[in-house]
């Protein structure tokens, strides 16, 4: 990405809480800032907007700078042309729906205002309500009047600070489908912060998963998902099946490299960084273990067959989550969710033998964390 | 009924609103919003004469408008009489008495507010005074309403200072207050009563008329 186009955020500092980021987002795309509480995500997004001032850093967006502490410039933040669309909204309690976008839109001309702020509540399907007070309306409709508010200050780039946390699933996950539907209107890019990465994996092009303030790792939420950059990120990103062994080849030509794990050989997708003998933690997306069944073979029952047995079995509604211990190892067990009518009909239960494959392109190496790095 | 007493004292309470509302929004705010070294002592400074018996404030400021001191002397030269036992003396006196019961509900108000609106109010690219006017005022409105009551009130009510300040001149420096002790002094309970009765009702009509304020700005937030 050049400077000219999208917003580049580099931020350093040490306290209040340490900062590490280096970040680009293209216009038009939507970059989730994903990290556990703590981790400085609000602060980061707080230092995009000039609420917030890092000891060093650089913001640019759309080729103007806002914030170098090399040349001294630290843009006020009613001069960066930013919508921030707060956790609680933050909308002006005494003002109307209509009034506070109205406030929004103080540099247009007078005669234009209003149209323009009727506009924008019914981008977001707001009309009929706009004499409401924030108190008159539902916590869905309030969220909707703060994202009409910070778009209608035509943002240069917009930033969402954990806008579904306040509202209840069901609204949740339909607010999480209009931001999908609305984005494709949008040219600025898109910051949203959340700790919840199912949410950042259905609405953002990329994930950046942040921990003590540093960034670890940006990448599609598939990536990032499936091939974490370290054990860290995986354990961040709730990778469960995360485990220890030692590389002992490659074969290239099948695109393999193989592992030795708790005595028995896996292949795994081919990594040429890790020579054999090397020490690595390697991790498999849930998804990629497939269950055999106990009647008659399964598909890929022969790619990395392991089978254990199940330790606890707690049914979660629809889903039951399992942990399987493999061999001795107790320590490392594998985790599994499996439907529950299917562990019913399998007769899967704690105690039961049970078999699966691992997908071999599905497992992931990575180094090894030195002990008890990002506890 | 001394009529000419009362309308002193209203007058009185009256100026030291005036000059007391913008001086305490200032400072309000200043102490409500911003990180001001040392902080806690400005505000007991500020606070003192909720504690400090009015005898004892009248005393010290009996001293300060003295022509001995600085303050009276400078006063003297600018306007060519002293400032104990006139009007303005009063007023002045009547002005630092109040401050605590000006700044602090009004500070109360602005530290109410939450500091996400402030900041979505710059997000809009508000400017400060636009932010001050049409966000933060009216949200603070209710507590800057109870500061300019619980001012004027207190200073209908205010006895030992203005007694020492301004002493008991008719037309002058004789408030409400001191009419009152000064019919009971001469036995003329009557008249007393009266004033008494006048004094009781118009606090009640002030105190009610803000409740009702407040009790609208707070419909218009439902």
């Amino acid at each position: 990405m050049t400077e000219t186009a999208g917003i580049s955020i580099r931020l350093e500092q040490d306290f209040p809480i340490p900062l590490n980021i280096d970040l680009a987002v293209d216009p038009g795309e939507i970059l989730a800032i994903v990290g556990p509480s703590g981790s400085g995500k609000s602060t980061c997004l707080r230092a995009v907007a000039g609420l917030h001032k890092p000891s060093i850093g650089r913001i640019v967006c759309n080729g103007a700078t806002w914030f170098d502490t090399a040349a001294g410039i630290n843009l006020d933040a009613r001069r960066r042309r930013v919508g921030l669309v707060f956790q609680s909204y933050a909308l002006f309690p005494h003002l109307t729906t209509l009034e506070n976008v109205l406030e929004a839109l103080r540099d247009r001309p007078p005669e234009r205002r209003r149209h323009e702020a009727l506009a924008q509540l019914a981008r977001v399907r707001l009309e009929g309500l706009e004499e409401r007070l924030p108190r008159q309306l539902s916590g869905g409709q309030q969220q909707r009047v703060a994202v009409a508010r910070a778009l209608a200050r035509r943002p240069d780039v917009l930033l969402l600070d954990e806008p579904f946390s306040a509202v209840d699933r069901v609204t949740r996950q339909r607010l999480q489908r209009e931001l999908a539907e609305l984005r494709h209107d949008l040219e600025m890019p898109i910051l949203l912060v959340t700790h919840d990465l199912d949410e950042a994996a259905r609405l953002a092009d990329r994930i950046c998963v942040i921990h003590h303030g540093r960034s670890l790792q940006t990448a599609s939420p598939e990536t990032v998902m499936a091939r974490p950059q370290s054990p860290l990120v995986a354990r961040l990103v709730d990778l469960r099946n995360v485990f220890s062994g030692v590389v002992t080849g490659h074969r290239a030509e099948a695109g393999k490299t193989l592992l030795e794990w708790q005595g028995r050989c896996i292949e795994a997708r081919l990594s040429k960084a890790f020579p054999p003998g090397a020490a690595v933690t390697w991790c498999i997306p849930a998804d990629s273990i497939i269950v055999h069944r106990r009647d008659r073979p399964s598909k890929g029952e022969r790619e990395n067959p392991v089978s254990g047995i199940v330790r606890e079995a707690v049914r979660l509604g629809q889903t039951t989550e399992l942990v399987i211990v493999v061999g001795d190892d107790v320590r490392q067990p594998f985790h599994l969710e499996i439907p529950t009518h299917v562990a019913r009909r399998n007769g899967i239960e704690v105690g039961a033998a049970i078999g699966f494959s691992l997908r071999a392109e599905a497992v992931h190496l990575m180094t090894p964390e030195p002990d008890g790095a990002g506890q | 009924m001394e009529w000419d007493a009362l309308w002193l004292s209203v007058r009185l309470g009256g100026l030291t609103v005036l000059i007391l509302l913008p001086l305490a929004i200032v400072v309000g705010r200043l102490l409500a919003v911003t990180k001001v070294a040392g902080k806690s002592l400005i505000e007991a400074s500020l606070a003192l004469p909720i504690v400090l018996p009015p005898t004892v404030i009248g005393l010290y400021l009996l001293v300060a408008f003295g022509a001995g001191s600085w303050v009276g002397a400078l006063w003297q030269e600018l306007f060519g009489h002293t400032l104990v036992f006139t009007f303005e003396g009063l007023l002045i006196a009547s002005v630092i008495v109040n401050i605590p019961f000006a700044v602090q509900p009004i500070q109360r108000a602005f530290e109410a507010i939450s500091p996400e609106l402030r900041e979505a109010a710059a997000c809009c690219g508000l400017s400060r005074w636009r932010s001050l006017w049409r966000i933060e005022l009216p949200l603070a409105w209710p507590g800057i309403m109870t500061g300019m009551v619980l001012t004027f009130a207190h200073t209908l009510g205010e006895f030992g200072v203005v007694l020492m300040v301004g002493g008991n001149i008719s037309g002058e420096t004789r408030t409400i207050s001191i009419a009152i002790y000064d019919r009971v002094q001469a036995f003329d309970n009557a008249a007393a009563g009266k004033m008494a009765g006048v004094l009781l009702l118009i606090s009640l009509v002030t105190i009610a008329l803000s409740f009702l304020f407040a009790q609208r700005v707070g419909r218009r937030d439902d």
